[in-house]
C-alpha cells in the first residue's frame, strides 16, 4: 500500500488538466498509426498510385483510357453496376415487408425472423454458390421437378441471374436489420397524426413512414450495394468471370502484377465504395430525424387479420426456405456420394468429411492461426484506440479511430493486390523470409480488414465503464497501466470477448484477400480450401464437408458472443437493482 | 371525408368501457360535450384521459360503448375518414417535411385541388401567426411555433371537432399562459367543439367552459371550474381541484363545524375561509388556539400550515403592506367560517 504513495506523480487525475498526457501514451498511439498506415493505408495508396501513373512516376490517365476501350472492361463495367443494382432492388422486395411485419404486427414468428436475419450471414456468399447451382441449376434439383411436372424450368443460376439470386439471399438482412431499427424509431405518433388528417394504408406508408424511415434503409441498402460491387468469391465460384472483382483477380493473376488495368479496376471499386459510405453519411447527417420526437413511443403491435396473416406467414416460410436451402443444400452435397442429375444424392455417405479431416487439417489448423492471432491483435488494437479516443488527450487520436474504420470501404481485391504489389520484395527482418510467402502476411491482412468489427466492440464496450470506476481505483493507489489491466479491461471484457469472436469468424470466412495471398497449397486456410474443392466437380464434396465445419464453427462463435453479451447485460442489470 | 360542416358538433361517449388486457382504463363512461363548447378531461397521469382524447380520434377501440357524433355511432370509423382534428401532444410535425407541406397534408389527403391547397395553407398559417414560416423546416422553429404549426395543420382540414392532448404541456411557463389565451380566443373565433386534456388544474380552470375530473378510468364529476370548485362531488374532487381542508366525521371538530351531518363522511373547507388572530373574533366563525408549524409566502398571500386540534389545517391570509403576519412556531387563535364549511359523501 505505501509503493504507490511514495510516488504520487504516477497518478494522474484522468480527465482533469486538458492538453496532458504521458510519453507512455503517445508511444502506444504512434506505433497503433505506424501498423496502420503500413499495412492499410500504404498498400491502397500503392493500388491508386500505379492505377494513375506512368512507370516513369509522370500521372497520367492513360490507364483509364486504356480500360475503357477494351469491350470486356465496358462489359465488365456496366455488369458489376447491374448486379449490385438488382441485388439492392431484390434484397429491398424480400427485406421492407419483413421489417414492416416484424415491427407493426403481433404475432408468433418473431422468432423466425430473427432466424432470417441471421442464418443467411454465418455462411459466405461464395460457399453457399455451389449448393444453390445443384438446387437451382439449369439440371437442379428444382428445375428437374418443374421439368418433371409442368414441363418448363426457371434458368435463375444462369449467369449474371446466378450471381443477383446468391447475393441478394446473403445480403438482404443488412437492410431487414438496417431498416427494422429505423422503423421501431418511429414515434407512433407521427403516423397517428397522419391518419388523424386523412391518411393510410399505401398513403400512410409512401408519405410518412417511409420517408421516416429511409435513413435505416439507405444505410442498408448502401452496405449491399458495397458488396455485391466489391465481391470476387461468389462470381468466381458461378464461373461468371465479366464482373470487375473477378477481372482485377485475372489480369493481376494471369497477366502479372505489373499490369496497370487491375490497378484502374481497385481505383474504381475504392471510389464505388468511399463514395457509397460518405453518401449515405451525408445523407444521414442531412436530418435530424430524432430530434423532434420528444417523448417518443413505438407504435403499438396490431394483430393480423386471417388473410393478413395467411400473406405473413407465407412470406416468411418462402423466404425461409429460400434462405435455408444452400444451408440444406451443402449439408447434403457433404453427405453425398455424387449428386449429379438427380433431386437428391443418390448415395449417403460420410467419405468427404474423412477426407477433408485426412488432407484438410493443415487449413483447419491455418485458419485457427491466422485468425486467432488476428482476433487477437484486433482487440488489443482496438482496446487502446477505444482507450487513446476515450479516455486520453493525446494529439490526434481520433485519427487512429478514423484510420481504423477506413478498412469498412476497403474492398478486399483491393487490399490483396495492394499487398501483392507493395510488399513483394519485403523480407521478413532477421529471417530473410519473403513477407508474401510467409504465413504472417494472412495474419497482417485479415487484423486490417476486421479491425472496424473489433473497435466498434470495444468502444461500445468503454464507453460502458463508468469513469468514476476507473478515478475509484486511481484514488486507491492504482496507477493508469495497473487501473486500465485490473479494472477497464476486466469491466470490458464481454465487448472485447464479443470483438474477438466476430473478427475472428468473419476472418475465417474472408475469401476475396485469402484467393489473391495464397500462394502455395500448405499456407491456405480453410476458406480457401473451400473455393479450390468447389473449382471441381469430384471436390465438391469435401468442399462441402469444408464447409459445413466452417459454418458449425461460425454459427457456435456466433452463438457464443451473443450469449456472452447478453449475460453480460444480465450481470449489469443486476448491479444496477442494488444501489 | 367531407371538409368544413359549418355547424358546430355534440360530442357523446355513451357506456365507454376500455381494457387493456387485464387493466380497465375507461370504465362505463357517459360525457355529453355541448356544440361548439371547450371542454377540458382533467385528472392525474394514468388516469386514463388520453385514452378517452384517442378513443375519439378512433386510435382506441372500446370493449363496450361508443362515441357518437351529433347521435351518429362513429366507433366504426376508422382514424382517417373521421374528420376529427387531433393536435399531439409531442406534436408530431413529420421532419422530412416543411412547414407548409406539414399544413398541406391533410387537404391533399382530401384530393383537394392544389390552388386552393395553396390558399388554404396559407390562411391558417396566417390564423396561428406563421405566414413567414411556410418554406421552413419543422426542427429550425420554437417550441411555441411548432405548436402553431401543430394547430394549423389540424384546423386546416376544418375537423369537425378539434382534440388537443396536452397541448401546452411541453412550453415554459410565461408561453403557456399566453398560449392559452391565445387558444381560447382561437376556439371562441371558429365555434368549433372542442376537447383538450390536461393534468393542470388551473388550465382547465381558466380556459375550459366545463371540466370532466377523472381518475382511475371513471369521470368523477363533470361541471364549470365554480361548481367543481365550490361543489365537488367527492373527495377526490375536492383535493384535485384547489386546496382543501378536509375534517373526517367522528372529529371533534366535525361535530363541532357541522350541525347537521346527514351521512357524511367529511368536512371540507378552503383554506382562504380560516382566519388567524391574536385572539378570537367574529363569533360567526369557529375558534380555536393553533401553532404555526410552516409558512410560505406567496406574495398575495401567505400559506400557513397549522397545528390545531390535533390535525395540520391549511390558511391562506392575504398579504398586506407592512404586516409580517405570523412568525414560524409563533401560537395564534384560529377561526373556520362556518358558512364556507362542506360536507363531502352526504
Amino acid at each position: 500500500m505505501s509503493a504507490p504513495l511514495a510516488a504520487p506523480g504516477a497518478v494522474a487525475p484522468l480527465n482533469a488538466e486538458a492538453g496532458r498526457w504521458s510519453a507512455g501514451q503517445a508511444a502506444v498511439a504512434l506505433a497503433i498509426a505506424a501498423f496502420l498506415l503500413a499495412f492499410l493505408i500504404w498498400p491502397v495508396l500503392t493500388v491508386i498510385r500505379v492505377a494513375v501513373t506512368e512507370p516513369d512516376g509522370s500521372l497520367t490517365l492513360s490507364h483509364f483510357g486504356s480500360f475503357f476501350q477494351l469491350s470486356l472492361m465496358r462489359e465488365s463495367f456496366a455488369n458489376s453496376l447491374y448486379v449490385a443494382g438488382m441485388t439492392v432492388v431484390l434484397a429491398t422486395l424480400i427485406a421492407v415487408p419483413l421489417a414492416y411485419i416484424t415491427v407493426r404486427f403481433r404475432f408468433r414468428g418473431a422468432i423466425l425472423i430473427q432466424t432470417l436475419g441471421v442464418l443467411p450471414l454465418i455462411m459466405p456468399a461464395f460457399m453457399g454458390a455451389a449448393a444453390m447451382q445443384l438446387l437451382f441449376g439449369r439440371s437442379g434439383s428444382v428445375n428437374q421437378l418443374l421439368g418433371q411436372w409442368f414441363g418448363f424450368t426457371l434458368p435463375i443460376m444462369e449467369g449474371l441471374k446466378g450471381v443477383i439470386f446468391v447475393e441478394t439471399l446473403h445480403y438482404f438482412p443488412f437492410i431487414l436489420l438496417n431498416l427494422s431499427a429505423a422503423l421501431a424509431n418511429i414515434d407512433s405518433a407521427m403516423e397517428e397524426s397522419a391518419q388523424n388528417l386523412g391518411a393510410s394504408g399505401w398513403r400512410l406508408f409512401r408519405r410518412i413512414v417511409f420517408p421516416l424511415a429511409l435513413p435505416g434503409y439507405v444505410a442498408g441498402a448502401s452496405l449491399v450495394f458495397i458488396k455485391v460491387f466489391d465481391d470476387l468469391g461468389t462470381p468466381l465460384v458461378l464461373n461468371v468471370t465479366n464482373m470487375l472483382a473477378p477481372q482485377a483477380y485475372l489480369r493481376v493473376t494471369s497477366i502479372g502484377i505489373e499490369d496497370p488495368i487491375g490497378y484502374v479496376i481497385c481505383f474504381i471499386l475504392v471510389g464505388f465504395s468511399i463514395a457509397a459510405m460518405a453518401g449515405s453519411a451525408a445523407f444521414l447527417r442531412g436530418r435530424d430525424f430524432a430530434t423532434l420526437q420528444r417523448g417518443a413511443a413505438a407504435a403499438p403491435r396490431r394483430d393480423l387479420r386471417p388473410w393478413q396473416a395467411v400473406l405473413a406467414y407465407g412470406w416468411i416460410v418462402g423466404v425461409l426456405l429460400l434462405v435455408l436451402s444452400p444451408h440444406l443444400g451443402i449439408l447434403m452435397l457433404s453427405l453425398s456420394k455424387v449428386w449429379s442429375f438427380t433431386l437428391v444424392p443418390e448415395i449417403w455417405t460420410l467419405d468427404n468429411y474423412s477426407v477433408v479431416f485426412r488432407d484438410s487439417t493443415r487449413m483447419i489448423t491455418n485458419t485457427f492461426l491466422y485468425c486467432g492471432l488476428a482476433a487477437l491483435l484486433d482487440v488489443v488494437i482496438g482496446t487502446a484506440i477505444a482507450y487513446l479516443v476515450l479516455r486520453t488527450r493525446v494529439p490526434g487520436r481520433q485519427w487512429l479511430d478514423h484510420m481504423a474504420t477506413v478498412a469498412l470501404a476497403m474492398p478486399g481485391v483491393v487490399l490483396g493486390i495492394g499487398y501483392l504489389r507493395t510488399f513483394r520484395d519485403t523480407e521478413i527482418p532477421f529471417t530473410g523470409e519473403a513477407l508474401l510467402g510467409s504465413w504472417l502476411i494472412f495474419v497482417l491482412a485479415y487484423t486490417v480488414r476486421r479491425l472496424p468489427y473489433a473497435l466498434r466492440s470495444c468502444n461500445a464496450a468503454l464507453q460502458q465503464v463508468h469513469l468514476s470506476l476507473e478515478e475509484a481505483a486511481q484514488n486507491l493507489g492504482a496507477s493508469r497501466a495497473r487501473t486500465i489491466w485490473r479494472v477497464v479491461v476486466p469491466l470490458m471484457a464481454g465487448g472485447i470477448l464479443a470483438g474477438f469472436v466476430t473478427s475472428f469468424i468473419t476472418a475465417a470466412v474472408e475469401i476475396s484477400e485469402t484467393i489473391l495471398l495464397t500462394s502455395r497449397e500448405s499456407l491456405a486456410p480453410m476458406s480457401y480450401g473451400i473455393y479450390l474443392y468447389m473449382q471441381s466437380i469430384a471436390g465438391r464434396g469435401p468442399g462441402a464437408a469444408l464447409g459445413v465445419v466452417a459454418i458449425v464453427m461460425v454459427a457456435l462463435g456466433t452463438y457464443l458472443s451473443h450469449r456472452f453479451v447478453a449475460a453480460r447485460h444480465a450481470q449489469q442489470f443486476m448491479k444496477g437493482q442494488r444501489p | 371525408m367531407t371538409t368544413g360542416t359549418g355547424a358546430p358538433v355534440r360530442v357523446e361517449a355513451r357506456g365507454v368501457t376500455l381494457a387493456f388486457g387485464a387493466s380497465t382504463v375507461l370504465r362505463d363512461i357517459h360525457v355529453r360535450i355541448e356544440p361548439g363548447e371547450f371542454f377540458a378531461l382533467l385528472g392525474p397521469s394514468g388516469c386514463g384521459k388520453s385514452t378517452l382524447l384517442r378513443l375519439i380520434a378512433g386510435f382506441n377501440r372500446a370493449q363496450r360503448g361508443g362515441i357518437f357524433l351529433d347521435g351518429v355511432d362513429i366507433s366504426a370509423v376508422p382514424p382517417w375518414e373521421r374528420n376529427v382534428g387531433m393536435v399531439f401532444q409531442s406534436y408530431a410535425l413529420w421532419p422530412h417535411m416543411s412547414v407548409a407541406e406539414n399544413v398541406a397534408f391533410g387537404l391533399e389527403e382530401r384530393r383537394l385541388p392544389r390552388q386552393r391547397v395553396r390558399a388554404r395553407v396559407a390562411e391558417v398559417l396566417e390564423l396561428v401567426g406563421l405566414a413567414e414560416f411556410g418554406g421552413r423546416r419543422p426542427g429550425q422553429l420554437s417550441g411555441g411555433q411548432q405548436q402553431r404549426v401543430a394547430l394549423a395543420r389540424t384546423l386546416a382540414i376544418e375537423p369537425r371537432v378539434l382534440l388537443l392532448d396536452e397541448p401546452l404541456s411541453n412550453l415554459d411557463a410565461r408561453l403557456r399562459h399566453h398560449m392559452r389565451r391565445e387558444l381560447l380566443a382561437m376556439q371562441r373565433k371558429l365555434g368549433i367543439t372542442t376537447i383538450f386534456v390536461t393534468h393542470d388544474q388551473e388550465e382547465a380552470m381558466t380556459t375550459a367552459d366545463r371540466i370532466a375530473v377523472m381518475d382511475q378510468g371513471v369521470v368523477q364529476q363533470v361541471g364549470s371550474a365554480l361548481e367543481l370548485y365550490d361543489a365537488p362531488a367527492s373527495r377526490f374532487v375536492a383535493e384535485f381541484v384547489g386546496t382543501i381542508n378536509l375534517v373526517p366525521a367522528g372529529d371533534p371538530l366535525f361535530a363541532a363545524l357541522v350541525a347537521e351531518p346527514g351521512g357524511a363522511t367529511h368536512a371540507a373547507f378552503r383554506p382562504h375561509s380560516v382566519l388567524l388572530a391574536q385572539r378570537p373574533g367574529d363569533p360567526a366563525h369557529h375558534w380555536m388556539p393553533a401553532r404555526v408549524a410552516e409558512r410560505e409566502f406567496l406574495g398575495e398571500f401567505i400559506r400557513y400550515r397549522l397545528e390545531a386540534a390535533g390535525r395540520e389545517l391549511i390558511a391562506d391570509l392575504p398579504h398586506a403592506l407592512g404586516s409580517a403576519g405570523f412568525a414560524q412556531g409563533a401560537g395564534a387563535s384560529l377561526g373556520i367560517d362556518r358558512t364556507q364549511v362542506r360536507l363531502l359523501g352526504a
